[in-house]
């Protein structure tokens, strides 16, 4: 790792400042950040930890809507249940090690391909809060690890809606523990969300026929004639592109009877 | 080089470390505490698992700075006051949880934070709660039958692989 400095604000007020300096970069978890810097291949001049920030920690209901700080643990989301989907998910994430650590705000501005966040942030139609504005998810993600925080923006917390009816499959890539393929499927009163990660050259990806499907009949034959088209969908060493749009199609399936 | 104070084991100790010094190097080369291992790059391999206030956290992925303050559990940590092993450990000398050693510090960690959270866990949930410990020899088995024995449940219908 090349050195920086690390800085530790109590509020977002003065994590906003120290993010002003030249190469500063946010630290949440680090559970991605520190595996990266060892690979030399960010070299920040300092990091600004979130993890004392009180304001961005911990998490609540608002009549129908769950507000989450940006430093919340994926562990304090896992052990919640108000949202009991999205805690599930959270439980799933990684091992109990990197759940202890990492955050919702950091899994979200990585918007790593492959992570199960992004699904559930996209399926419920979540707003991402930041230190300066709101983002709706349907703007929020813009293709694999690119989203529209600008430079020294920060996630503060995220609203999400709670649907009548929610679940998240994962099928693990058991060597990384992320997903090869997730589908979150999502039922509100006005129609249905399906968002799928780790499938897609573009990352995460609402797939819009199943929704429309579904809006009209929640149930997973409603799915049977419709497929996946895999032109760009990812090939790598643990999947072809036909195999992961095959995968979708399953796990949406699943997930809506999971859903019940 | 910032100074960090923090309780490693019941004791206070400090020292000044740069931004990029990880809890684990902190441990290891600050403070002589040489259980804690490294065995990847990756934060994938867990033999560096330690308690941070508390919950287990890999020492490769926290910085030494992030852990100011903080109450540290190690490996160095857990036998009992008479130097005698504890019932973790013991168990896995009993039910040959180890081969080579090299990940136990991490396993002994996790299965301490399992067995804190869940104190009778189901054969699945230790093997759930393992999935960030990485171990190149015993093919998990023995480990998960040595967890199980020292949650005081009966292990002989576990067939040692
Ligand atoms: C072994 C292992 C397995 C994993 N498995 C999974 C998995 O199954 N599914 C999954 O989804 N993820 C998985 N992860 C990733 C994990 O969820 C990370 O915690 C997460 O991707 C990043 O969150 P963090 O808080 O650790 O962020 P960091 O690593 O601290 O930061 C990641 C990036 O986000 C930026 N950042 C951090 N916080 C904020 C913020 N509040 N506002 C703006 N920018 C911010 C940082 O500058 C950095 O660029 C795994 C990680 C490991 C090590
Ligand atoms: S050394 Fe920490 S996870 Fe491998
Ligand atoms: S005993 Fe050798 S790595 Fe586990």
């Amino acid at each position: 790792m090349y050195n920086f400095d690390v800085e530790k604000p109590g509020t977002i007020a003065e994590a906003a400042a120290a993010m002003g300096a030249d190469e500063a970069q946010a630290l949440g978890g680090g559970q991605t950040l520190i595996p990266t810097l060892k690979q030399r291949l960010a070299s920040p001049s300092k990091l600004v930890s979130l993890k004392g920030v009180a304001e961005m920690q911990g998490m609540g209901k608002d009549g129908n809507t769950l507000r989450i700080g940006g430093a919340t643990t994926h562990a304090t989301v896992a052990a919640d249940g108000s949202y009991p989907a999205l805690s599930a998910l959270a439980s799933h994430i990684g091992d109990p090690a990197v759940r202890n650590r990492g955050t919702i705000g950091g899994s979200l501005a990585n918007n790593d391909p492959a992570a199960c966040y992004p699904a559930a942030a996209l399926a419920s139609g979540a707003t991402i809060v930041t230190n300066t504005r709101q983002i709706s998810a349907d703007d929020y993600f813009q293709g694999m690890f690119d989203t529209a925080l600008e430079e020294g923006e920060i996630i503060t917390a995220v609203s999400f809606p709670i649907p009548q009816a929610a679940n998240y499959q994962k099928f693990v890539q058991p060597a990384s523990r992320f997903a090869l393929v997730g589908v979150f499927v999502a039922k509100y009163a006005d129609g249905v969300r399906v968002a799928v990660t780790g499938a897609s050259n573009e990352g995460v990806f609402r797939w819009t026929e199943a929704e429309a499907a579904l809006s009209t009949n929640f149930s997973a034959s409603a799915l049977d004639g419709l497929t996946v088209d895999p032109d760009n969908m990812i090939t790598d060493l643990h999947g072809a592109a036909a195999y992961r749009a095959h995968l979708v199609k399953v796990m949406t399936g699943r997930a809506v009877t999971a859903a019940g | 080089m910032t100074k960090v104070t923090m309780t490693v084991n019941g004791k206070t100790v400090s020292g000044d470390v740069e931004g990029r010094t990880l809890l684990a190097s902190f441990l290891r080369d600050d403070q002589g505490l040489t259980g804690t291992h490294i065995g990847c790059d990756t934060s994938q391999c867990g033999a560096c698992v330690v308690h941070v206030d508390g919950v287990a956290v890999k020492s490769c992925t926290m910085l030494a700075a992030e852990a100011d303050g903080a109450t540290v559990d190690t490996i160095e940590g857990q036998a009992n006051a008479d130097g005698s092993l504890n019932v973790i450990q013991q168990a896995f000398q009993d039910h040959h949880g180890l081969q080579c050693g090299f990940c136990t510090p991490g396993m002994v960690m996790s299965a301490a934070a399992l067995l804190k959270e869940n104190p009778k866990p189901s054969e699945q949930e230790v093997r759930e709660y393992l999935e960030g410990n990485i171990c190149r020899c015993t093919g998990y088995h023995n480990i998960v039958k040595a967890i199980m024995a020292a949650s005081g449940q009966d292990v002989t219908a576990i067939a040692a692989e």
